[in-house]
């Protein structure tokens, strides 16, 4: 054993220069998460149905109907980006239990003892979170194209789409550590996240247009950033689909939310080790 | 041996940075700015309130560097609270503390770089490997990339868990988790380690392996802080103790000159009775012992 470096000096390293090691810290915090996941692909499976079931079986039925006036897009293709968004979102909202859960296990302890800024920890989870969404982007593009949906499949286009999709489960998924560190319990955080699930779907363009909704609901639904999510993919996912505010707004409401809700999280986060 | 170099290098920038502290003389007088900055942890007066409970009463307590030092005392005497503090997870109300000479309120991100924390929960991912681990450990310490294999490894060959590296932690055992962990605690080379209760739920041998472990880091210089509510544990592995009762620190002392304070033959359970006017009882709150059972049954 004594032919070990001394591991008890108190080595301090000489310090990385303070942006070098935010980055590092985020991408640790990331890339462990990541392989959580690769340890536990059934995850990614079971998150399939959900979208599955709303394009086979709401969406066809809804599309026979054709009682919602989608403009130039057939329904299906109308709602496909909704229901992409809407899955992203069922996701990250109850991301906040796993929080929950790390800090009965000690495992959020070890993570706010290290050097690592607040900032850095959540914004890792953040991007975690964004990129185990990705997985639902290829589910509903190999359901839509199997549906024979109008999918737009340039380069370009499919990159926007998984750049909202990173984004918007950034955004939610912080939304949902906020409120997991301000309830502090699994019990009364499942209980938020039914809540809210719902209302944010809803009071979105996600499965109807904005046109359709009373006055109050239209207020609504132009606070809830689910909305800008599902307008920025519905212009870039399907042919002849655009954007009622233009990508522009899209992103920049998309960008505040991260910015307001990651500063929320890193601000409560330190508040669950206690 | 070129892994020393940084490590030699590195002991000398912290006697440095304890120098400046002295300079500083912030707490009162000059006598206590040494003591500041000489000891791994120095509080004045540290107090710590959850509304109307004082789980930690103006302790003030000096920890010589390279000591294993013990609070001890029933569940519910604060230890785990003093600890929190000290690892700069809890703000204290009211007093100061100091670890590797540095304000643990006013300068958090230095105390973090120096300390390794062991908390009575398991800390480690049960998801992920016990290599996954100890890298994620690495990169938010920021250990240079030239050295993080080799310090990696060396901590898996310490912990003696290198041939389960690849597994994932959920299927280690009690033992190989804690060693995990300690491993992970200390593997940016911390001058403080803060274990808390760390042999709970353990079995013998399991428990003579994280003995072992620790001894074995302060051997090579690591203060040590470590709480118990185990006075046979205490006893035989503390250099000193800190007894503690109802967040207040009775008496300070190695195990043998306490023990000749109260009589011959006597043992730390009778220095707890003779200098706490209690009796020493599993006691605490359902919380506390809620947790400390949770722990047990997943280590076992």
């Amino acid at each position: 054993m004594k032919s070990f470096a001394p591991a008890a000096s108190p080595a301090v390293f000489p310090e990385p220069p303070a942006a070098f090691a935010f980055v590092e810290d985020v991408l640790a915090v990331a890339a462990a998460e990541i392989r959580k996941l690769r340890h536990d692909p059934m995850e990614l499976l079971s998150r399939a149905v959900q979208p599955t079931l709303w394009l086979v079986v709401f969406g066809e039925v809804m599309a026979h109907l054709r009682g919602v006036p989608t403009g130039r897009l057939s329904y299906l293709d109308f709602m496909a980006p909704g229901i992409l968004a809407q899955s992203v979102l069922f996701i990250a909202i109850f991301y906040g239990i796993a929080t929950i859960w790390e800090r009965d296990l000690g495992i959020l302890q070890k993570l706010l003892v290290s050097p690592a800024s607040r900032v850095a920890l959540v914004l890792g989870k953040a991007l975690s979170a964004g990129v185990r969404a990705l997985s639902q982007a290829v589910i509903v593009y190999l359901l839509a194209l199997i549906m024979r949906l109008h999918v737009d499949l340039r380069p370009i286009n499919v990159i926007g789409v998984l750049v909202v999709i990173i984004m918007g489960s950034a955004l939610f998924s912080m939304f949902s550590v906020v409120m997991a560190c301000l309830v502090r319990t699994r019990e009364r955080f499942m209980g938020i996240g039914q809540i809210l699930t719902m209302p944010l779907f809803f009071a979105s363009n996600a499965i109807y247009p904005i046109a359709l909704m009373p006055a109050w609901l239209r207020t609504a639904s132009a606070i809830n950033p689910l909305t800008y999510q599902v307008d920025a993919l519905r212009a870039l996912m399907v042919i002849g689909g655009s954007s009622a505010f233009g990508l522009g707004t899209d992103f920049a409401v998309l960008l505040f939310g991260i910015a307001l809700f990651v500063g929320l999280a890193a601000r409560l986060y330190p508040r669950m080790g206690i | 041996m070129a892994a020393d170099a940084p490590a030699v290098s590195a002991q000398a920038g912290f006697v440095e940075a304890q120098a400046e502290r002295v300079g500083e003389g912030e707490p009162a007088g000059p006598d206590a700015a040494r003591r500041a900055a000489s000891a791994a942890v120095h509080t004045v007066d540290l107090t710590r309130r959850f509304g109307p409970l004082v789980a930690d009463d103006h302790v003030s307590l000096d920890v010589g560097a390279g000591e294993i030092f013990g609070l001890i005392g029933p569940n519910g005497a604060g230890k785990t609270t003093m600890i929190k503090m000290l690892a700069t997870l809890l703000p204290p109300t009211a007093g100061r503390a100091w670890v590797a000479g540095f304000d643990i309120v006013a300068q958090p991100h230095r105390v973090r770089r120096r300390i390794g924390y062991l908390p009575q929960m398991i800390s480690t991912d049960g998801t992920l490997t016990g290599y996954e681990n100890l890298l994620l450990s690495a990169q938010l310490y920021n250990i240079p990339r030239r050295e993080r294999a080799q310090r990696i490894h060396d901590a898996l060959v310490r912990a003696k868990i290198e041939d389960a590296a690849g597994r994932q932690v959920g299927h280690y055992s009690g033992g190989m988790v804690r060693s995990l962990e300690i491993a992970q605690a200390t593997l940016h080379r911390p001058a403080v380690l803060f274990a808390d209760e760390p042999t709970v739920g353990l079995d013998p041998v399991a428990y003579l392996a994280v003995w072992a472990h620790l001894l074995d880091l302060r051997d090579q210089g690591m203060t040590i802080l470590v709480t118990t509510h185990n006075m046979e544990e205490a006893d035989e592995h503390c250099d000193r103790v800190a007894v503690m009762h109802t967040g207040r620190v009775a008496v300070v002392g190695s195990p043998a000159e306490l023990k000749a304070q109260v009589g011959a033959a006597a043992t730390l359970n009778d220095v707890f009775i003779h200098f706490t006017g209690a009796v020493l009882e599993q006691g605490g709150e359902f919380r506390e012992i809620l947790r400390t059972r949770r722990v047990a049954r997943r280590l076992s």
